[in-house]
């Protein structure tokens, strides 16, 4: 059943390591659980009933940063948090990628003020970033599927 | 259980006879009473505040404190308002009562003692305009970080400070960067 | 607990646990907010949060344990401190509400009426009776999208994942009408002072009367799920109680207060926007549990209905804004054609209207409670202070008096009861 029927009598596949590795990875990334504002509900709503993200294979969300390889920062991210974000990506195991989700984790968006951060790459490097405020649920799903893109053409050397 | 109400414990209330009332029941200890839109404003010195404040409780029933916070009025001086909004349940009414701090002077008795919810308003107060409860039990900053510098919601602070971004000094981007503290 | 603070120097060496907390506070003031058995490693001390996921978002609790029954319990909030308050006073009044739906986000347009009907309290403008009921409307699919999402994420935190899914797929239909009238799925900014931006589209009805043909299902499929469940009331029933007298001191509002069974409702007490017009109960429990809240929330969602399924029968034609050029933006084919409309735009938009020096306080009975606006005008186009009188804010900090004595699973429970948002707690 499956892969043998639809292969025909090819019998084996061949590829790179690090192609085959790219694959894995992309297809099971497990986010951390890890909301901070306005964009958190809307990323709730992306893995509820109409959007499903499970479609993608992004459904495990799990709440300890030991287990998780995505950080999708929802939300603004204020100095107060700044050090417990950078906190919780260094507990994060390689390899692991960053999500800006919205406009305050990009770039700060409307509050460009005193308890802000500017933009969520003052902090933590990041993959992706995904614009609007907050984002629709099928933007985030986009650049959750961008990132996948990319993970896939990462070389192996890459993470050490 | 859950019982459906539909009336309100008092129909909506006059506020009328409010100023003349809180005139004469507490003619020494406030300095003005101001109505604006229909808003009834003790202005009291700061001397009087837990004694007018504990009279509003218990003898005009003015059981909630809805909410405390700073007004800064720079430049003119004094600088400060604080402002209490009360409710009063049994009667349905609002009140505020406004206490004028001098910048040199910020400091306050603390209300927590008559309102137990005053607790967190106050330490809000302290860390965002830096005004002194005195007596507070717990006075901390509560909303910004403890090695914040400077209180923030005073006119003298600006709303952002535009970083240089296209600065090619390593040391100093670095020096800005909130670098998690183990 | 007579007992006087044990010196650090004479404590077992197991007590070095009490330093390594990194609380932002010193352990001079910690001292004084544990007990003095967590000096001497007696009780154990357990940080939860800021990333946890039954805190509703950056929640920081410090939890001083005996076993598993909490001692003490030490809120540490600020981690979503965004400094709205602040911003709004560089912004007219027409540009701060935009800020405004960012504080509670899940109920943006209580936000926007809160905002807006300070600023027409502090200008004196008189809202047409057509927007007072679309208003109205609003702000009950507000209260239901607010507490749809309480409903799904508190069963969750208590172990029913159904429920969430549930709520979710329902929510998704109000976020449709918030879409097709101000284009938004979350941030709507459609309330403005004098009226809303436009006027609804023309497939608003039905928009509406699909939520209502569709929801009085739908909440009785929650509550089979829920109501008489043993396991849910196991876990709701005489959990985080707290009297009366206690929830009115400490200033808490909304169903938390009404669990408690005290009658407050700000549409019922101070009807704003028309609230008077229509016909509705307030539901007031009497325990003072997680079970009342949880009860009184579910009955609002039915009056929740009942008041849209009346302002949609009475629903007059008319305009949504205004006519006071001052502080309306005209319509656009007028200023095609008039002189005075383009200048009026021109100056609306750079300049702003002005305000009057003064202070007014306008409170909305928002899903969470009383959410109360505090505009300080200094007679400028741009507010001198806005405060806001956060519901979340006020109903969290009595959590240190409900969950002492609590279980350690209690605790879930109690945070997901009395509903908060974080962005209204730090704002």
């Amino acid at each position: 059943m499956g892969l043998e029927q639809k292969l025909g009598n090819m019998g084996v596949v061949t590829t790179s390591l690090e192609k085959a590795i790219g694959w894995a990875r992309a297809n099971a990334i497990w986010p951390l659980l890890f909301g901070l504002a306005c964009c958190a509900i809307e990323m709730m709503s992306a893995q509820a009933s109409r959007y499903d993200l499970s479609r993608f294979g992004m459904e495990l969300m799990r709440a300890s940063p030991r287990q998780s390889d995505l950080m999708i920062v929802a939300g603004r991210v204020s100095r107060k948090m700044a050090p417990v974000l950078r906190n919780l990506y260094d507990q994060m195991p390689d390899p692991k990628w960053v999500i800006a989700m919205g406009d305050c984790a990009s770039c700060g968006g409307v509050f460009n003020n005193y308890a802000i951060v500017q933009g969520v790459d003052e902090i933590v490097p990041v993959d992706v970033y995904v614009a609007g405020c907050p984002p629709r649920p099928e933007t985030l799903i986009d650049g959750i599927l961008k990132l996948q893109a990319k993970i896939k053409q990462e070389p192996l050397t890459k993470w050490q | 259980m859950v019982k459906l109400v539909s009336q309100p414990i008092c129909p909506v209330a006059d506020t009328r006879d409010l100023p003349q009332a809180l005139r004469q029941a507490l003619s020494d200890k406030i300095s003005e009473v101001v109505v604006f839109r229909d808003e009834v404003t003790l202005v009291v010195p700061r001397e009087h505040i837990i004694e007018v404040l504990t009279h509003l409780r218990d003898v005009q029933q003015f059981n909630m404190l809805t909410d405390e916070t700073c007004v800064d009025y720079y430049p003119r001086e004094p600088r400060f308002g604080i402002l209490y909004q009360l409710y009063s349940l049994p009667r349905n009414l609002r009140l505020r009562v406004k206490v004028m701090l001098s910048e040199y002077d910020p400091k306050m008795p603390t209300a927590v003692g008559v309102y137990r919810n005053a607790n967190w308003l106050e330490r809000e107060i302290y860390d965002l305009f830096g005004i002194h409860f005195e007596g507070h039990p717990d006075l901390r900053r509560i909303l910004l970080p403890a090695n914040w510098q400077g209180h923030p919601l005073r006119k003298e602070v600006p709303v952002a400070v535009e970083e240089n971004a296209f600065s090619f000094n390593r040391a100093r981007i670095d020096a800005q960067k909130p670098y998690a503290t183990e | 607990m007579e007992q006087t603070l044990i010196q650090v120097e004479d404590a077992p060496s197991n007590q070095v646990r009490l330093e390594d907390v990194q609380l932002d506070i010193t352990f001079e003031q910690l001292k004084r907010l544990v007990s003095p058995r967590a000096l001497t490693g007696e009780t154990m001390l357990l940080n939860m949060g800021p990333q946890h996921p039954s805190t509703h978002g950056v929640l920081r609790l410090l939890l001083e344990l005996d076993g598993e029954t909490i001692v003490n319990c030490i809120p540490d909030i600020g981690y979503l401190h965004t400094g709205i308050e602040k911003t709004a006073e560089s912004k007219t009044y027409l540009k701060a509400i935009p800020l405004t739906d960012r504080t509670d986000y899940l109920a943006p347009m209580s936000n926007n009426l809160a905002f807006c009907g300070a600023v027409e309290k502090l200008v004196g403008i008189e809202v047409p009776l057509r927007a007072q009921y679309l208003r109205v409307i609003l702000m009950e699919l507000t209260r239901m999208n607010s507490h749809l999402v309480w409903l799904g994420t508190h069963a969750l935190d208590i172990g029913a994942m159904s429920v969430f899914l549930y709520c979710m797929r329902e929510r998704e239909m109000i976020l449709d009408i918030y879409e097709a009238v101000s284009g938004a799925r979350m941030m709507s900014s459609y309330i403005r002072p004098g009226g809303l931006w436009r006027d609804v589209p023309a497939h608003f009805p039905q928009l509406v009367q699909r939520v209502l043909d569709v929801f009085p299902a739908r909440l009785l499929e929650y509550e089979k799920l829920l109501k008489e469940n043993p396991m849910w009331k196991e876990r709701t029933v005489g959990v985080g109680k707290i009297s009366a007298e206690d929830a009115i001191a400490w200033g808490m509002t909304g169903p938390c207060l009404r669990g408690s069974g005290v009658n407050y409702d700000v549409r019922k007490a101070q009807p704003y926007s028309s609230y008077d017009h229509f016909e509705f109960s307030v539901p007031v429990g009497s325990a003072g549990d997680v079970y009342d809240r949880y009860l009184c929330r579910m009955e609002e969602f039915h009056q929740s209905l009942k008041i849209i399924r009346q302002a949609m029968a009475k629903l007059p034609p008319g305009p949504v804004m205004t006519d006071d050029r001052k502080v309306a933006p005209p319509p656009k084919h007028e200023i095609a054609y008039s002189m005075e409309s383009l200048i009026h735009h021109f100056k609306l938009w750079t300049e702003g209207f002005k305000a009057p020096e003064g202070e007014v306080y306008f409170a909305v009975e928002s899903g969470k409670g009383e959410y109360g606006v505090l505009l300080s005008g200094d007679g400028s186009s741009k507010p001198r202070r806005v405060h806001f009188r956060a519901p979340s804010f006020h109903n969290l900090q009595p959590i240190s008096q409900i969950s002492k004595g609590a279980l350690l699973a209690d605790i879930v429970a109690i945070i997901g009861s009395i509903d908060i948002v974080l962005g209204d707690v730090d704002r």
